[in-house]
């Protein structure tokens, strides 16, 4: 047993802190601390940041172009990040789509789609969710029918994250209904520009604009837009997932969410009477203390996988503490921030402690929710950890 | 970064848990656990022989290891079997006083198992705080005159001596230890079970009269001993209590795997499952935590209490989740003394009774962080 990073380790990091310091521009990481969107060129000037660095891909191996990070390394390159207030990279880009072709597409596949993410040409979203299928995702009904040397797909899909920046989309479509659910779909690359996409907003709760639904209307996509083998997709997609759930554990997100609520505590607990001082401080206790175990319970996880186990169920364990955790934490922002978290401010407020607390207590409900809700989490923990 | 256990570590524990799988059965822990002595002298000799208790210790003091993780890989091992004999209580908490103290020659045969100290440290006005005592030592020319009344004693009466807290000053927590031999002049005990298996004593001190050297350590120097034993002791109860829930784990899902209702495993109702694996996450969560305080054992003074009081509360609740589940996923035959895990439920939430429960270890770890 040794808890401590290795010299190796802590150099990596205070290079990677260093880079943070020197290369994040200030007015990013104030939007960020913030709870504001960044606008879609301000992330692709991040991208490019990055990108300049060898870091933007940081999590992919050598040969497709990433620094080829060992688990260790992009746990400590996500903490850091997130401790630095940076924007996250474009996941749909680096980590769902990216290891999905690495794994299943072909080498032409790679060396067209993988160039095109580091240099800011393609802005892929996501196309899984329908009407129809959320939880049961297996349900989806856009189908795929292939035509010469084209696919002509119809259907919709909706909860499209960031839509309105993507110039791509990488969809689950139906392409046979024999057998089950599960057997008859396929994995596919849609240009949005193409004729017969149509993109409409979705509002959500907190005011915000980031998702979407999405129409598709006869769009013809070429056969060699297919991403391994026809009706293959539902494992594709399950591949993509448990990468999806692998950085939900939040913890450098939710350490940097900590010590915020830490300060706001400290600011406001003078106008507080003693008993609610000493309620609200033991939920601030207890949410540390889990904290703490989780970012054990992580690092526990990260080290298996550097010894070559697979993260596989382990994920869906920290996707349920991390998003548990990550949510309790907006509570207490709010919480904390009394009479004051009632306003609705669209704009920089950091003068006034944590701006636009409810807004962002309101967005994170969506944590427990993507990428498999919690209780779809539950269920993959009774089946293959526990074997229920 | 590395969680493994060492070679060593890992050689002993799967010794022990070789032992215990084919000597320790449950119905006869719970045969000795529930009789006068509390526990079986066979195992305690047995145990020593294994070398156990020198693992608590370090080279420098007579044992072989002594670190947080050789503790805690024991204690947990020893959680799985529900071993009563009382190793945390007789050997690592007195012996981790003597250690601080160079007493090296007592610790020397604690750990060949020859000598049992019980800890007298809690009162009953004082709750789960031993920094300060009522119980006092008058110093006379000769030594010393102890007057006061100890609660909870664990094991008093199967051990040789016992080490007292007593106010040597005027503040509260000005206090000493002191070596009381049990059958010295003045000295009685109350006797009772415990709900969990063992014994304990309130002992009542009624002028005991002490030689010079009685005193452990320094005069006024027993807040300082009694933090750095607990804190072992501490560790030791939270590893213990997640060797009591994997167990417990493991019952509840074979359980679900075989019992039928509705003509079919329960196990394959959603209610049932989903809080099987909030069961499973949770004891996840504790391991971390053990492993936390583990850790911390190395750190100074209150890095070290602030990780153990946050083990000690994730233990507790996380504890009582899994005991109270796991009764209530087993139904009616969770309630019946015959079936085995309500014995290791019962042990579960009492150990949230020791060193302080959940509460006072939340309020400790806030108050820790206010310093």
């Amino acid at each position: 047993m040794d808890m401590t990073f290795s010299p190796k380790e802590e150099e990596f990091r205070s290079e990677v802190r260093r880079f943070f310091q020197e290369s994040l521009p200030k007015a990013y990481a104030n939007k960020i601390a913030n709870g504001l969107d960044l606008e879609k060129a301000e992330l692709q000037d991040w991208h490019a940041i990055l990108n300049k660095r060898g870091w933007l891909a940081y999590d992919w191996p050598k040969e497709f172009g990433g620094p080829g990070w060992g688990p260790m390394e992009i746990h400590i390159f996500n903490e850091e990040l997130a401790l630095a207030e940076a924007p996250r990279v474009l996941a749909f880009n680096f980590k769902m789509l990216a290891p999905v072709l690495m794994k299943f597409g072909t080498k032409k596949q790679c060396d067209h789609w993988l160039p095109r993410m580091l240099d800011g040409t393609d802005w892929w979203c996501q196309g899984y969710s329908e009407p129809g299928a959320g939880s049961d995702l297996a349900s989806l009904r856009t189908t795929a029918v292939r035509d010469g040397d084209h696919y002509v797909v119809n259907g919709q899909k909706t909860w499209t994250t960031l839509g309105q920046h993507a110039n791509m989309i990488f969809c689950l479509v139906r392409t046979s209904k024999e057998g089950k659910p599960q057997s008859g779909i396929s994995f596919l690359l849609i240009d949005m520009a193409s004729p017969g996409v149509e993109l409409r907003p979705i509002r959500t709760i907190d005011g915000g604009y980031e998702i979407n639904e999405i129409f598709l209307t006869n769009v013809k996509v070429p056969v060699g837009n297919l991403v391994g083998e026809e009706n293959k997709g539902w494992t594709y997609a399950k591949y993509l997932l448990t990468h999806e759930r692998t950085g939900i554990a939040l913890v450098g997100d939710s350490i940097r969410k900590f010590d915020r609520l830490r300060a706001l505590f400290a600011q406001e607990k003078a106008s507080m009477d003693t008993q609610e001082r000493v309620l609200l401080s033991a939920r601030i206790a207890r949410v540390e203390i889990d904290l703490n175990n989780m970012n054990t319970t992580n690092l526990r996880v990260l080290a298996s996988v550097a010894d070559g186990g697979a993260p596989d169920a382990e994920s869906s364990m920290l996707k349920i503490l991390g998003s548990e955790i990550h949510q309790e934490l907006d509570s207490l922002i709010l919480r904390t921030m009394g009479r004051r978290a009632h306003a609705y401010l669209r704009e920089d407020f950091s003068s006034m402690g944590a701006s636009q607390p409810a807004s962002v207590y309101f967005n994170n409900r969506k944590l427990s929710i993507f990428g498999g809700s919690n209780e779809i989490q539950k269920n993959i923990i009774s089946k293959m950890i526990l074997g229920l | 970064m590395d969680f493994k256990l060492t070679d060593e570590q890992q050689m002993l524990t799967d010794t022990l848990q070789r032992y215990l799988q084919n000597e320790y059965s449950l119905t006869k822990r719970n045969e000795a656990a529930h009789h006068s002595d509390g526990f079986d002298e066979k195992h305690w000799a047995t145990f020593a022989e294994l070398g156990l208790i020198g693992v608590f210790f370090k080279e420098e003091d007579g044992g072989f290891a002594g670190t947080g993780f050789d503790v805690s890989c024991v204690f947990e091992t020893l959680g799985h079997a529900l071993v009563v004999e009382p190793l945390a209580d007789c050997t690592l908490i007195p012996g981790q006083v003597l250690a601080a103290v160079g007493a090296t020659d007592r610790l020397e045969e604690i750990i060949a198992g020859t000598l049992r100290l019980a800890v007298a440290f809690d009162e009953y006005n004082t709750r789960y705080d031993r920094s300060q005592c009522a119980t006092t030592a008058l110093q006379t020319a000769d030594g010393w005159v102890l007057n006061g009344t100890k609660a909870m004693v664990k094991f008093a009466n199967q051990s040789d001596a016992l080490i007292v807290s007593a106010r040597t000053g005027e503040r509260p927590d000005q206090m000493s230890l002191f070596l009381v031999p049990c059958d010295v002049g003045g000295l009685s005990q109350t006797c009772y079970s415990l709900f969990d298996g063992g014994q304990a004593a309130d002992i009542r001190l009624s002028d005991v009269t002490l030689p010079r050297d009685a005193l452990i350590g320094e005069r006024h120097g027993g807040a300082d001993l009694i933090g750095i034993a607990t804190g072992w002791g501490i560790l030791a109860v939270c590893a213990e209590a997640l060797g009591i829930m994997e167990t417990i784990k493991n019952v509840t899902l074979e359980y679900l795997r075989t019992r039928k209702q509705f003509g079919t495993e329960i196990g394959r109702f959603q209610a049932l499952q989903h809080r099987m694996a909030q069961m499973l996450l949770e004891i996840e969560q504790a391991r971390s935590a053990v492993i936390n305080a583990a850790a911390a054992m190395e750190a100074s003074g209150i890095e070290r209490d602030r990780m153990l009081s946050a083990a000690k509360y994730s233990i507790g609740r996380i504890g009582t989740l899994v005991a109270e589940e796991a009764i209530q996923m087993h139904g009616g035959i969770g309630m019946t003394w015959e079936y085995d895990i309500g014995h290791f439920a019962k042990r579960l939430s009492m150990i949230d009774h020791e060193m302080g429960d959940t509460d006072y270890h939340l309020s400790k770890f806030i108050e820790l962080a206010a310093e």
